[in-house]
């Protein structure tokens, strides 16, 4: 299965997401910000970074790119898309994913390694896990509050789109510790913590994060 | 040359960890009249003579797309002599 991965100018993780999607068993295709051809590519990765300098707000440059265009179109027509960090912003400036991400409650650039509960494995994303299962990867980002309005808030927890918690002190200000979330289809995933950091304990924290690469190929072998 | 303000604040209700940066260090400086802050952007965009109501349209259909977030932001066009 061929899954890409998108690089922006200032984009960081895009190494990592595609060592990531190799270790997951699938071939990893390089997707360039400002090429419109995905390439036929099954699945796409935003990674995360400082896309365009994260000038105006976060992921609000990108959402203008020309691969965006294509990629907007594709995952309205069910393309698996997970958005990491600086993807799941840029999935909110797309309004592919509801709400927004704002500047952390306490102003300071996080780097941790933070413990999430996984809410909703019906998603492309994250069938390889089990409901209520605690995994540990990295979080880091200067703008991961979750927000949102009490309507959206509402039908995000009535819906059970909310794909993963923060577990523990809230780390961000984040609504109801919303970690990720997903559309209502449940092919689009945004995702604030780095699951890609996270594929072997030789250069992460666990190997917990392996699973949101290895979900995608139980979603096509369905 | 006329200049068209857009200023563009968090909406009320989202949480401005900036502006209460702000607000909790004025106080530190002997300033002790605020009772809450809160932080925007400003943008001054220049256009060739007297902007028409056509660019003002525009100005405001760019508000809305680009430079603000309507999930989190409000925005308000005006023109500036």
């Amino acid at each position: 299965m061929r899954v890409g991965v998108v690089t922006f100018p200032g984009t960081l993780d895009d190494r990592d997401a595609a060592r990531a999607v190799r270790a997951g068993g699938s071939e990893a295709i390089e997707l360039w910000h400002g090429d419109a051809d995905l390439k036929n590519v099954d699945a796409v990765i935003l990674p995360g970074g400082f896309s365009y300098g994260d000038y105006l707000r976060c992921g609000a440059i990108s959402r203008f790119a020309p691969v965006m265009t294509s990629i907007i179109e594709q995952a309205n027509k069910g393309m698996p898309l997970l958005g990491i960090c600086n993807g799941f912003q840029v999935l909110c400036e797309s309004h592919l994913l509801p709400g927004a991400l704002t500047r952390n409650s306490d102003l300071h650039f996080l780097c941790k390694d933070q413990v999430i509960s996984i809410e909703n494995t019906n998603t492309t994303w994250t069938s390889s896990f089990s409901k209520g299962q605690e995994i540990l990867i990295p979080l880091k980002n200067g703008e991961g509050s979750f927000q949102c309005d009490d309507a959206t808030l509402a039908s995000l927890e009535g819906e059970g789109r909310i794909i993963a918690r923060y577990v523990g002190e809230n780390p961000n200000g984040s609504r109801n510790l919303i970690a990720g979330i997903t559309n209502t289809r449940g092919n689009v995933v945004g995702l604030m913590p780095h699951p890609e950091h996270a594929i072997d304990t030789l250069t992460g924290p666990s190997a917990d994060g392996l699973g949101f690469f290895t979900s995608i190929l139980n979603a096509m072998v369905k | 040359m006329a200049k068209i303000v857009v200023d563009v604040m968090l909406k009320p209700e989202i949480l401005d960890p900036q502006g209460n940066a702000v607000a909790s260090a004025l106080p530190r400086l002997g300033f002790t009249f605020a009772t809450s802050v809160r932080q925007g952007k400003r943008f001054e965009i220049e256009v060739a003579g007297e902007p028409t109501p056509a660019q003002l349209a525009e100005v405001e259909k760019a508000a809305e797309v680009l430079l603000s977030n309507p999930v989190i932001e409000n925005y308000v066009v005006r023109v500036e002599k």
